[in-house]
């Protein structure tokens, strides 16, 4: 595998390629993401825990019902983007940070992007599921 | 000592010399250096253990991501399930993990905001960033207790 600052014939020296581009390779790009998405999440977690605590004691009808509600869907299918995104990103910048092994660096960060995806469309759906379906 | 040659000039020649003679004692040395401070040889500050937290709580909020799935398919399979995740947010495990998840993202949420004071440009004074941290620490436990305290159904919230 070759990486960003290996030479290939470009007569910028190994330093000046890799300048700026940090433990990513790539510069800042997934730094300043991580910062949308934060912001982004920062009112939707308050709204969650807002909601989710006065769960307490509600019977299946009554969640479904809640979750149908256009308002509530659209604001949890937004959590669930937002929260999942960040933490993808999130757990990107730590394996790129301490995984010094280019194989298992590869393998962490594949799993992890696919985890998060998966898990995403998994809350996406079941959202669309209860407010569209019943 | 050769003569003409005054203690100034003696004293030019060997500072001259000097950093080559420690860069030749220095060069194999070098090689085994670690390459920025690392844990072993660090005092723990607040602003440190913040830090590291920060990225602890992240991925424990990651990891606590399934909750959110498991509740959302759940609900979206029927009855049986949603009844089964019910049961086991009721259980004292299921207690214990929403409460860490609690603490965790309460932290990870008001130092998130200290963090990006720090990338607007705020808060690099020592003394600020100290103040903050306190701050944060504070916040947690003051919202984390809040939460529970609404959440208690005793408590009539």
């Amino acid at each position: 595998m070759k990486l960003k600052w290996e030479n290939d014939g470009s007569i910028k020296t190994p330093a000046a390629r890799a300048r700026g581009l940090g433990a990513a390779h790539e510069g800042v790009k997934n730094w300043w993401r991580l910062r949308v998405a934060a912001v982004a999440a920062l009112p939707l977690t308050l709204w969650l825990i807002w909601s989710v605590v006065h769960m307490q004691g509600w019977s299946y009808a009554e969640f479904t019902n809640w979750l149908a509600h256009p308002v509530n869907a659209v604001l949890m299918i937004l959590s669930v983007l937002a929260i999942f995104y960040h933490a993808a990103l999130g757990s990107r910048e730590i394996v790129e940070d301490y995984v010094h092994h280019e194989g298992f660096k590869l393998f962490k960060l594949i799993a992890m992007q696919l985890f998060f995806f998966a898990a995403a469309v998994a809350c996406i759906f079941s959202v669309l599921k209860i407010a569209v379906a019943g | 000592m050769g003569e003409g040659l005054t203690i100034n000039q003696i004293a030019f020649e060997i500072r001259a010399v000097l950093p080559i003679i420690g860069a030749m004692a220095d060069a194999p040395k070098t090689a085994a250096r670690p390459l920025s401070p690392h844990l072993q040889v660090y005092r723990p500050q607040l602003t440190s253990m913040t830090s590291i937290l920060h990225r602890v709580t992240g991925a424990a909020l990651a990891v606590g991501t399934l909750m959110v799935v498991w509740m959302l398919l759940a609900a979206a399979t029927g009855m049986g399930a949603w009844i089964t995740f019910q049961n086991f947010a009721a259980s004292p495990l299921g207690l214990l993990m929403l409460f860490g998840w609690t603490v965790a993202l309460y932290y990870h949420l008001c130092n998130g905001i200290r963090h990006l004071l720090w990338d607007m440009g705020y808060l690099f004074a020592i003394k600020d960033a100290y103040r903050a941290g306190y701050i944060v620490l504070a916040l947690t436990f003051v919202l984390t207790v809040l939460t529970w305290w609404i959440a208690c159904p005793w408590s009539g919230g």
